[in-house]
Order: structure tokens, then C-alpha cells, then sequence
């Protein structure tokens, strides 16, 4: 319990560092002004999210292939946490493009697949819902949660291979492309840090997905007796 | 500094996505718990 208070507090603290760096480190965009700090925010909060997606994938594939319990466990409680990481991109998103476009929303390559995203893991966790035997249920949510995760490398290429309103990547992007080095470095750093803050909500989400498998396996006892 | 309040909202927002999801996962775990508890009991008095 303490352990877990004072991983829970250096998590607490390194967010906040990032924040603080991203509002009084990094220097201030020529073009857009203050607005831009929010993608210190935004994008490393979709970076989180799809680590989250990537380790629900392979959660979903190592229980297709081996039909181990913890996979499932893992596979959902990752699927919650990149679904919370996308909410917060897609609410953080809109707020920045407001005053720089002068419109909340487009429906262009890479926010129509970001959108599809968030409803394919909102989807995967609704039919999980809608099962109730607990192998079907695991097995059957495993095989949407592969398919769901083909949309990941479509919103990393939607700004690589279409003209989007969207920017254009500033992180492995067209030559000449980049950031201003003061810039990266609190990028990494808040990525680094919303990172642990994923693996954080993962971990506290997985306990709880695995106090629910002891659970199901008592009352399974106690039908049998 | 200029757009103060969508820089605000932003981070408000985004944090408030983070903070509802802590707290549901703590709810349903302390819920859970409970219930966990509750079973083991029944369990043991059946003994």
C-alpha cells in the first residue's frame, strides 16, 4: 500500500514537472502563440494512449494464441486506459483548433481515424459487456481487440500519407521537418511522463480486473458445493 | 498570454478525464472488494 502511495506520488510529481515545463521551460511558438503548449499535453497523451492500444493488442494475441487468463485481464484494463488517453486527445484537440483554425472539428484523415479509434475500443468494451460466459466472452473480445488495433498504424499515417488540416508531423516526419531543441526536450519529457502515468492507471486497472477473476472463481466454488 | 482560457480548459478537461477514471476503477475495486469479502465469509461458515 505504501509502495504503491509512493509510486502513485513520483507519478504525481513528474506530471506536474512536465506541465511546469511545458508552460514556463519550453519556449513560446512564433506562429500560434501560447495556444501551441497544449500540444505538450495533447500529443503525448495520444502517445500514451496508443502504447495502451499496442499493449491490448498483444494481450489480445497472446491469449488467442494461448488462451491465458491474465492476457484477457490485461487486454481490457489496456483498452480502458488508451480509451481514457484518447478521450483526452480527442476533448484537447478541438480546444487548440478553435482559435488556430477558427472551427472545433473537420472531418479529415487523421481525426476521422482517431474518432474511429475511440469507437472501436468504446465497441470492444460494450460487446465485452454484452457477453457473459466468461471463455467466449475473452476469446471473442481478443479477436475484435486485433481488428480494432489495425486503425493504429492508419492514425500514424494519416498525416504522412494525405494532406490533412491536421499539422504535419513534427516527430519522424518529412526532412526539415522538427522541433526547436528546447521543445523536444520537454516533448520527450512530457511523453516520459504520461507514460508513467498510463502504466500507473494500467497497473491499478489490472488489479481490479484481476480481484474480478478471484471473485468469479469463489462464486464457481461456492455454486459447486 | 493570449488564449489563456482554451490553454486552461484544455488542461482542466484533460486532467478531469484522468481523475473520473482513477476514481472509477477505485469504486468499483472498493465495491468488489466487498463483495469478495462477503462470499469468503459464506464460504468459510459453510466449512
Amino acid at each position: 500500500m505504501l509502495k504503491r502511495g509512493v509510486i502513485g506520488a513520483a507519478v504525481l510529481f513528474l506530471v506536474g514537472a512536465a506541465a511546469y515545463a511545458s508552460f514556463y521551460i519550453a519556449p513560446e511558438e512564433r506562429t500560434m502563440g501560447a495556444i501551441q503548449r497544449i500540444f505538450y499535453f495533447h500529443a503525448a497523451s495520444a502517445w500514451a494512449g496508443m502504447t495502451a492500444f499496442l499493449v491490448c493488442f498483444l494481450a489480445n494475441l497472446t491469449y488467442v494464441l494461448r488462451r491465458n487468463q491474465k492476457s484477457d485481464w490485461l487486454g481490457v484494463s489496456a483498452a480502458e486506459v488508451g480509451l481514457a488517453f484518447t478521450t483526452v486527445v480527442l476533448i484537447t484537440g478541438p480546444i487548440w483548433a478553435h482559435p488556430v483554425w477558427g472551427i472545433w472539428w473537420t472531418w479529415d484523415a487523421r481525426l476521422t481515424s482517431t474518432f474511429v479509434l475511440w469507437l472501436l475500443y468504446v465497441s470492444y468494451l460494450l460487446l465485452r459487456n454484452m457477453l457473459e460466459e466468461p471463455d467466449r466472452r475473452a476469446l471473442l473480445s481478443a479477436l475484435f481487440g486485433i481488428f480494432a488495433f489495425l486503425d493504429v498504424p492508419l492514425v500514424f499515417g494519416a498525416i504522412r500519407w494525405w494532406r490533412t488540416q491536421h499539422p504535419q508531423p513534427v516527430i519522424m516526419g518529412s526532412p526539415g521537418s522538427g522541433l526547436e531543441p528546447t521543445m523536444s526536450k520537454v516533448f520527450f519529457f512530457s511523453v516520459l511522463a504520461m507514460h508513467a502515468l498510463m502504466v500507473l492507471l494500467l497497473s491499478e486497472r489490472y488489479r481490479l480486473e484481476k480481484m474480478r477473476g478471484d471473485f468469479q472463481e469463489l462464486q464457481r466454488e461456492a455454486e459447486a458445493r | 498570454m493570449k488564449n489563456l482560457d482554451s490553454i486552461f480548459a484544455a488542461y482542466l478537461f484533460g486532467w478531469a478525464v484522468f481523475f473520473v477514471f482513477y476514481l472509477t476503477v477505485a469504486k468499483r475495486a472498493s465495491a468488489l472488494r466487498g463483495d469478495l469479502d462477503r462470499l469468503k465469509d459464506t464460504l468459510n461458515r459453510g466449512k
